[in-house]
């Protein structure tokens, strides 16, 4: 088996001290993969994945995340490990009072303060062109630019730091199949444009899972109930599973 | 019980999030811009409204200080006692009140509302400290305008008094001045200027706080805005007293008195 990216080792979280969310997750998500996670709302793949960013802490158990342990990070550190990852988010959380231009050059001011101004902003050129944005967008507001539109912004202010590690967190969710097509297809593209980056995207889309992913991890009540390809999933007997495949394709 | 426990632990969380704010200041990178951007917000865009106010402020005040004062003969004291209840009382207050409604609301809409659209989740995941980057310029900035502002009102309210005694009701313009010359004294207004700044950060912090801590949606926003303004209005009318009584005990313990 190739090198992890993710490591989950038996990560138990609860909240209010009563009830877990997280049931002893063990999950390991390989480098260089595009891995999703699915499941039914309310299993765990959101705060699966606050646990992966560092936002959340395990109650019991460990993270590591390239190689790291993320357990006794200072919260000062985690905030500066966490300039490994690019996260698009599912409202794109594009910043309302910047243009396209400056949320793309953002983290690059933030984190590469050596650059000078000029430079910052041909790289983020660059990116929102590898997503397919046309520079007349650039000086637009995110409320200007279309839904798709702000997906590609977002994508593209992930993408600005070369982050190791990109997370989908529920990427099409709410978007018409047109959209969602097309997110699906950038998702792919950027994956493969970017040899040795991991990708993880978690998502209930179960078409797109098993059409854009190299794995799937099924969360159930907290734990990993499958972990294999999309013909693992086919193939399996678990009942849950074969509910959610059956449900899930059918939809479609 | 459980809402007391619910306050003592919020009042816990507020003061944590101050010493954070405070030590990250000193911390690298520098968020001078942002520092400059929110007293622009905060100081700039709040002169009009202080200036309108502390002028009628001024007016009224006098008005009522002299129809008291003429009942005993001592319309030549309306000059002093207004100037010492502006620069020790209503300045500080009045301002606080006016920029927490005004800034302050503006100030836990805009961060709940970057709650609610994820902005702040995507500051923190992009490793961007978001109590150095949103909560610590807002703090600094009212700390320094707040006081900056209370001077507009001071000024401006006196220039309503003079108004008012002076040009209205026309007493003895140098009466006016030299009786408030021989009362006001620097530490009077240093003492507004103290409890202005104390007002800034507790405004700044509390709406903050409120915003950064938005649940829910639109409905979270305009509860944490809601809830932001009022405790810090009420925050700030409380604190006056205490404020001043320790004032009053400094002044008494380094023999100022």
């Amino acid at each position: 088996m190739s090198e992890a990216a993710v490591k989950f080792r038996d990560v138990k979280k609860t909240f209010d001290g009563k009830e877990f969310v997280l049931k002893g997750l063990d999950l390991e998500v390989e480098k260089g993969s595009l891995t999703a996670i699915i499941g039914f709302s309310g299993t765990g793949k959101s705060v699966c994945l606050k646990h992966i960013l560092g936002i959340f802490r395990p109650t019991s158990g460990s993270i590591e995340v390239l190689g790291q342990d993320l357990g006794p990070m200072s919260s000062e550190e985690l905030t500066q490990f966490r300039q490994k990852f690019g996260v698009l988010f599912q409202s794109a959380a594009l910043f309302d009072d910047m243009s396209v231009l400056e949320n793309v050059a953002f983290p690059l001011f933030e984190h590469r303060r050596n650059l000078k101004p000029a430079k910052v902003y041909e790289i983020a050129e660059k990116k929102l062109q590898q997503v397919g944005l046309e520079s007349k967008h650039y000086q637009k507001l995110p409320s200007e630019i279309s839904g798709g539109m702000q997906k590609r912004c977002g994508l593209a202010r992930a993408l600005a730091l070369d982050p190791e590690i990109i997370i989908y967190d529920e990427p099409t969710t709410g978007l018409d199949p047109i959209l969602t097509e097309m997110v699906d297809n950038l998702i792919v593209e950027t994956h493969n444009a970017r040899p040795g980056t991991t990708s993880i995207m978690v998502s209930h889309d179960l078409y797109a899972a098993f059409r854009i992913a190299n794995k799937i991890a099924m969360l159930d009540s907290g734990r990993v109930l499958l972990y294999g390809t999309a013909e693992d999933f086919y193939n399996s007997e678990i009942e849950l599973v074969k509910r959610f495949v059956s449900k899930g394709m059918k939809r479609k | 019980m459980s809402k007391l426990k619910s306050f003592i632990n919020e009042v816990g969380q507020m003061s944590i999030m101050l010493a954070q704010s405070i030590r990250l200041i000193f911390k690298p990178p520098s968020r001078t811009v942002e520092i400059l951007k929110h007293m622009e917000f905060i100081g700039n865009q709040s002169v009009g409204i202080i200036s309108l106010t502390s002028l009628f402020t001024g007016l009224a005040l006098s008005l009522q200080v002299y129809l008291g004062f003429k009942i005993v003969n001592a319309t030549n004291l309306v000059g002093p006692v207004v100037a010492l209840g502006i620069f020790r009382e209503l300045g500080p207050v009045l301002t606080g009140l006016i920029v927490s409604a005004r800034a302050g609301g503006a100030m836990a809409a805009r961060l709940g509302t970057m709650r609610v659209n994820e902005q702040i989740d995507a500051l923190d995941v992009m490793g961007v400290n978001t109590i150095q980057y949103l909560i610590s310029p807002r703090i600094v900035a009212a700390f320094i305008c707040m006081p900056l502002l209370t001077v507009v009102f001071d000024f401006v309210a006196m220039v309503g008094s003079w108004i008012l005694v002076v040009q209205l009701v026309e007493l003895d313009q140098a009466v006016f001045f030299d009786r408030i010359n021989q009362t006001v004294e620097l530490k009077h207004i240093m003492e507004g200027l103290i409890k202005s700044s104390v007002f800034g950060i507790v405004f700044a912090l509390v709406c903050s706080y409120k915003g950064y801590h938005t649940k829910g949606g639109a409905k979270g926003v305009g509860e944490a805005t809601n809830r932001g303004v009022v405790i810090s209005m009420v925050m700030i009318i409380v604190l006056d007293y205490f404020l001043a009584n320790l004032i009053r005990l400094y002044d008494v313990v380094m023999g100022n008195v």
